[in-house]
């Protein structure tokens, strides 16, 4: 077991109570786009999706790296801009709308 | 500073990035900001990778195909979060986790087939393994939560006999093989290992009743994170491992919670197939003869203008039927007519936490008359209609009242306590958890029959008039 594999479960402890403590009090009107959001942030996959296609040997290789890097492009373009859009929403919340619409 | 220090640094600086956006998220002041920082950071780390270097010093190749792939999905990634109805979020979600998910399963795959012939010590290979598991579990999943929400095939839950035996045989088996594969790395067995896993997926979704699957993606979005996490042990990256382990964390206490504002338990949820049993009998009479009373537009038109207090209660069937600028507009004439107007707001209205705050501000509701569950509760006593448009499991008494039912338990919206309360539904069917609403057969329950658009248009004319 090397030096570097301890390294790494110390990142993955640390991790595991940051990420715990960080939403342990988050409103549940919140849970949606915490969920979407934290789905962009898993799209960080897109990151070794590029090292396993660039250090690739062979065709079949290059090709599943090819795939990861396109599934992972959708995870994490399509999870910023969603969650974006949800929050979209929410911006607009705090102050009252005094235009009215046209009536029907 | 050598070229990989500054990666490194670069990955150090993104990871942070995603520690201040997941606490953003935690408050609607700071959410968006959260989320834009956190997309810089991942811009950051993309970018970064561009000059990777491996142990040997060799850069990446390949780099024009990993262009054309960020575009393909670039270009099939926004028109769809920018242009499906917000409505379809949850599933859209749904798909965007599952396509992570079988990017990590890809990455630990073709990690595999790099170091199988190297003698690899065991860590590695079960690293790698666990990725190839929790990520392709994770994507069938979310293809068969998506189908669900999409109504491509029943939202109720699949059940069938000895399933959990089925499963956990299913369970054992990929299990086995990973064993096999820590002594022999071979690539059959990585397929078949792979195969499992898919079916493994898809058989512990099939259960799992439309209600719950939001909280089942909470946690496929969790199993994502470790899937990446995994992956990134074995590749050695920093970033993916503090992302991944972030987002894995983060997301199994989400799905607690969640499961919790159901007034249920995670294991609950999972494994009870919820909502398997219909006892709603799906037409007006029952087995006892009671029968409900419908009214019509012009009848609830009156009742609604002449009241002083009205409470709407809205949920999926609104959004379903696109209704939520509708609704706003009666909420406009009543007010005209000196009606006391307020939305109650279950917290799991419509198909995720927070989904019908999101609906209602899309249709310009203004946030003052949006009333969380607690505060709306308190103030139903004192109203003299209570108009639930297209919801029926979260003002359904049998979640206080009735110990047997499979609801008891979930807070609910007391609609029961007003004066009268109108249903406006598409039919007598059951509400999502498939069970009979008793407040249906409330003598002082008035229902209007159709979709929630056409009955609300018609009610907002009968406002008008009287």
């Amino acid at each position: 077991m090397g030096n570097a594999l301890l390294q790494y479960a110390t990142v993955l402890i640390l991790s595991i109570f940051v990420g715990v403590e960080i939403v342990a009090k988050v409103p549940s009107i919140l849970h949606t786009p915490l969920m979407s959001g934290s789905n962009a942030i898993h799209g960080v996959i897109l990151v070794g999706s590029m090292i396993v296609l660039g250090t690739a040997h062979n065709s079949v290789e290059e090709i599943l790296g090819f795939v990861a890097v396109i599934l992972a492009t959708l995870n994490v373009v399509g999870g910023f801009v969603v969650t974006d859009r949800m929050l979209e929403m929410f911006k607009a919340k705090p102050k009252p709308q005094p235009k009215k619409e046209e009536a029907q | 500073m050598s070229r990989t220090t500054l990666i490194d640094l670069l990955y150090l600086v993104a990871a942070t990035t995603f520690l201040i956006a997941l606490k953003g998220l935690g408050s609607p002041k700071r959410a968006r900001i959260g989320n834009i920082v956190a997309a810089i950071g991942m811009a950051i780390a993309i970018g970064a990778t561009f000059f990777y270097q491996d142990a040997e010093g060799n850069s990446l190749e390949h780099i024009n195909l990993m262009i054309l792939g960020m575009v393909i999905g670039t270009i099939v990634a926004v028109p769809a979060a920018r242009f499906v109805q917000m409505t379809a979020m949850p599933q859209l979600v749904a798909i965007f986790n599952g396509v992570g998910g079988g990017a990590a399963a890809l990455v630990a795959i073709t990690e595999f087939m790099h170091i199988k012939n190297e003698q690899p010590p065991t860590y590695v290979v079960l690293e790698v393994l666990l990725g190839v598991l929790i990520g392709t579990v994770s994507f069938s999943g979310s293809a068969i939560a998506y189908a669900k929400l999409q109504e491509l095939m029943t939202g109720r839950p699949i059940t069938y006999p000895g399933q959990q035996l089925i499963n956990a045989i299913f369970g054992v088996a990929s299990l086995a093989i990973i064993v096999a594969l820590l002594v022999s790395p071979s690539t059959t067995f990585l397929w078949v290992l792979l195969a499992l896993s898919f079916i493994l997926g898809i058989a512990f979704v099939l259960p799992i009743g439309g209600a719950d699957v939001p909280v089942l993606i909470s946690l496929l979005n969790s199993f994502t994170g470790l899937a990446v996490a995994a992956s990134g042990f074995t590749i050695g990256s920093n970033v993916l491992i503090v992302a991944g382990t972030l987002v894995g964390a983060s997301g199994i206490l989400l799905t607690r919670m969640m499961s919790k504002a159901m007034g249920r338990s995670l294991a609950n949820v999972l494994f009870s197939a919820f909502g398997s049993n219909v006892t709603a009998s799906g037409d007006g009479a029952r087995e006892d003869g009671r029968t409900v009373r419908s009214g019509t537009p012009d009848d609830i038109g009156v009742l609604l203008a002449y009241a002083s207090k009205v409470i709407i209660i809205p949920g999926y069937g609104l959004a379903v039927a696109q209704a939520q600028h509708v609704v706003r507009e009666l909420v406009d004439e009543l007010e005209k007519k000196g009606v006391e107007v307020f939305y109650a707001i279950h917290p799991v209205a419509g198909r995720m936490p927070g989904h019908m705050n999101v609906l209602l501000a899309e249709a310009n509701v203004p946030y003052e008359q949006l009333r969380e569950m607690d505060e709306a509760n308190s103030e139903m006593s004192t109203a003299d209609v209570a108009l639930v448009v297209g919801a029926n499991d979260t003002v359904n008494p049998a979640a206080k009242a009735d110990p047997s039912s499979p609801i008891y338990g979930m807070p609910i919206i007391n609609a029961d306590q007003a004066e009268s309360v109108v249903f406006l539904k598409r039919s007598m069917r059951p509400g999502f958890a498939g069970i009979e609403n008793e407040l249906l057969f409330d003598p002082k329950t008035v229902l209007l029959f159709g979709d929630a658009k056409d009955t609300l248009t018609k009610l907002v004319a009968a406002v008008t008039n009287s």
